[in-house]
């Protein structure tokens, strides 16, 4: 915005405060100026959330949520619309995309410590915004009526019967009939394109305004805001967002494009990780795909869920295992607590938090890769194993972490 | 909050009531307005009116056969198991979990052995109850995959659980429980009503 504030824009800050939003989000909101890579994965998920939102919107236009007519209307957007198909490639794989984007920005706080405090909070808002993603994920992969999405949800909602007492009802609750029929389909819908967007819109809002409340970490883990400018009272080591960031920003995009694109035009099944080849098969309530496995994103959680065999107290296997899964994700809440190091970032943390993050990051991918596969006893005691090495990352997290050796942090930012 | 209600920063005792009161009563009406919409998510008339049972000829089943049939929108398989396969009944045992079937997944007339009226006739849910996937038949002996000691049964490709074939469930696998054996009857020999346990009662 020009200085020289022109008559109409004087007409609307004294109706709306539209120049002070535009300073204090954007135009002075000071960001350490050492951000590297990692950086750009929260301006790119929100670019995800925003084609989803799109295309998600002219899906509507021609889907179907009735179960004899769901299918059909999948294939009718990609075959009979005009391009219909680019539309869905650009939901579909706008979902995996959204998964990995979000996957690194969580990495990204994991490694710089952006979780600890004052920014505990925005953390946990955060989290607030991966659970639903998970449930949009879940809900909008059962409207096309496949095989997978039947089955999968299938198993979804039956994880809601291992729960003592209640759990019966509240899977006829869920489902609005005494199986996965039509009345799923409906009301599954409802969420996914009505409940779900609205609740992550205001989830996203609500952590950008925490952000800017605390301020970006940077990769030192160091607190700008704690070098001030003594005149201006602005950090030594921050940069107005924009234009630095915004152009920055923009530069993500443009890589995140070409990769996003590729996808859409030349793999969008990506090899049946993004859209499963038995998906293109209409649901068959008789009758279980001889493998089924969720989507890629979910699969580390879904090993965690099958590698618990035993009963163990007076609890069931099952029950153990939804437990387990549940715990696998939630367990990132507590990051902000378990962690006891003095420093905050990677660069300054000792050899043993190394160490443990790399374990976490291997099991991580072993589980995933696990969760792909057909269920043999070698990979469930592997996906034991694994499991075990998963959370003890988080449990052993306020132990190691103090006896770790630490660097010195550093007064200023640096490169 | 309790600076915007008095001035001297300290609700009167009288105040405090109202407010308490007041979101008492907001609370008892968000209660009951919430009502109508949780109920409205329960199973419907309509739902509650289907599933009545289905009657099913097997004269044409032959030993070694599995039927499918669908009842209540769930799968039901008929099984008519040859000897050898009733004789594995027995063997497997030790590697069931629940081999007297006491645990309440059946009706009285299915608690035996081979978990059925007419021996040979198998009758069950064709649901897993880890998850509710519907498992394999895999009626080969020792395959690859399944191991050497494989003598036949039903084997869940969501988690791995195993089933024998009566549907017991093995040890150390996510199923919890046995499969469930539905309510059902012979009006003949060779017709079959499943979801009831007489003509009259259906």
């Amino acid at each position: 915005m020009s200085k020289q504030k022109n008559s109409f824009l004087e007409w609307i800050d004294q109706r709306f405060p539209m120049t002070v939003t535009w300073r204090e989000h954007l135009s002075e909101y000071y960001a350490p100026k050492n951000f590297n890579f990692w950086y750009f994965f929260g301006s790119l998920a929100l670019l995800v959330l925003v084609n989803q939102l799109i295309t998600g919107i002219f899906l509507t236009m021609s889907y179907k949520p009735d179960a004899s007519l769901a299918f059909a209307s999948v294939e009718y957007i990609m075959r009979d619309v005009d391009y219909g198909w680019l539309i869905r490639y650009m939901h579909s794989t706008g979902a995996s995309m959204f998964f990995v984007v979000v996957y690194l920005h969580m990495f990204r706080g994991m490694i710089y410590g952006s979780y600890r405090k004052p920014r505990e909070l925005l953390w946990l808002i955060g989290m607030a915004i991966f659970f639903v993603l998970m449930s949009l994920a879940f809900t909008g992969y059962i409207l096309p009526w496949g095989q997978m999405s039947y089955w999968g949800a299938q198993v979804i909602v039956s994880m809601f019967e291992a729960i003592p007492f209640i759990g019966e009802t509240l899977h006829n609750w869920i489902l609005g009939d005494f199986m996965l029929s039509d009345a799923a389909l409906n009301r599954f819908f409802a969420y996914h394109v009505v409940t779900l967007p609205v609740l992550i819109v205001v989830l996203v809002f609500v952590h950008i305004i925490a952000l800017h409340e605390v301020g970006s970490n940077n990769p030192d883990g160091i607190e700008i805001k704690e070098n001030k400018n003594p005149e201006t009272k602005i950090p030594v080591d921050g940069i107005p967002f924009h234009p630095y960031y915004t152009v920055k920003d923009i530069f993500g995009v443009v890589g995140f494009l070409i990769v996003f694109c590729g996808i859409i035009f030349f793999a969008p099944e990506m090899g049946g990780y993004f859209l499963e080849y038995n998906n293109f098969i209409p649901a068959n309530t008789l009758q279980t795909p001889d493998h089924i496995a969720p989507v890629w994103y979910f699969t580390p959680y879904y090993s965690m869920l099958r590698a618990v065999t035993v009963n163990f107290l007076w609890i069931d296997a099952k029950l153990w295992g939804v437990f387990l899964m549940v715990a696998g994700v939630a367990v990132f809440c507590f990051l902000p607590w378990l962690d006891r190091s003095p420093v905050k970032s990677i660069r300054y943390k000792g050899p043993i938090f190394k160490f443990a993050l790399a374990t976490f990051v291997i099991s991580f991918f072993v589980l995933g890769w696990l969760g792909t596969q057909s269920p043999t006893p070698l990979y469930t005691l592997l996906a034991q194993i694994f499991s075990v090495i998963y959370f003890a990352f988080f449990i052993l997290m306020p132990w190691y972490s103090k006896i770790d050796k630490t660097k010195p942090e550093p007064k200023r930012v640096t490169k | 909050m309790a600076d915007s209600f008095s001035i001297n920063n300290e609700m009167s005792g009288r105040r405090k009531f109202l407010v308490a009161a007041t979101s008492v009563a907001g609370g008892v009406a968000c209660a009951g307005i919430a009502t109508p919409f949780v109920k409205s998510m329960m199973p419907s008339e309509r739902a509650k009116a289907a599933g009545a049972p289905v009657e099913v000829d097997i004269s044409r089943l032959e030993p070694g056969m599995l039927l499918m049939v669908e009842w209540r929108g769930r799968v039901v398989w008929i099984l008519d198991r040859t000897p050898e396969m009733l004789a594995t009944l027995e063997k497997l045992e030790p590697q069931l979990a629940d081999p007297g079937s006491d645990k309440d997944q059946q009706p009285d007339y299915a608690k035996n052995r081979t978990r059925s009226i007419k021996p040979a006739i198998l009758v069950v849910e064709g649901i897993c109850t880890h998850l509710g996937c519907s498992p394999v038949f895999r009626k080969d002996i020792a395959p690859q995959d399944l191991g050497a000691d494989w003598l036949g049964g039903f084997f869940c490709p969501c988690h791995g659980s195993k089933f024998d074939l009566a549907g017991r469930v093995y040890k150390s696998v996510p199923a919890p429980t046995n499969m469930v054996v539905p309510p059902h009857v012979y009006l003949s020999d060779n017709v079959l009503l499943i979801g009831a346990e007489s003509k009259e009662s259906a």
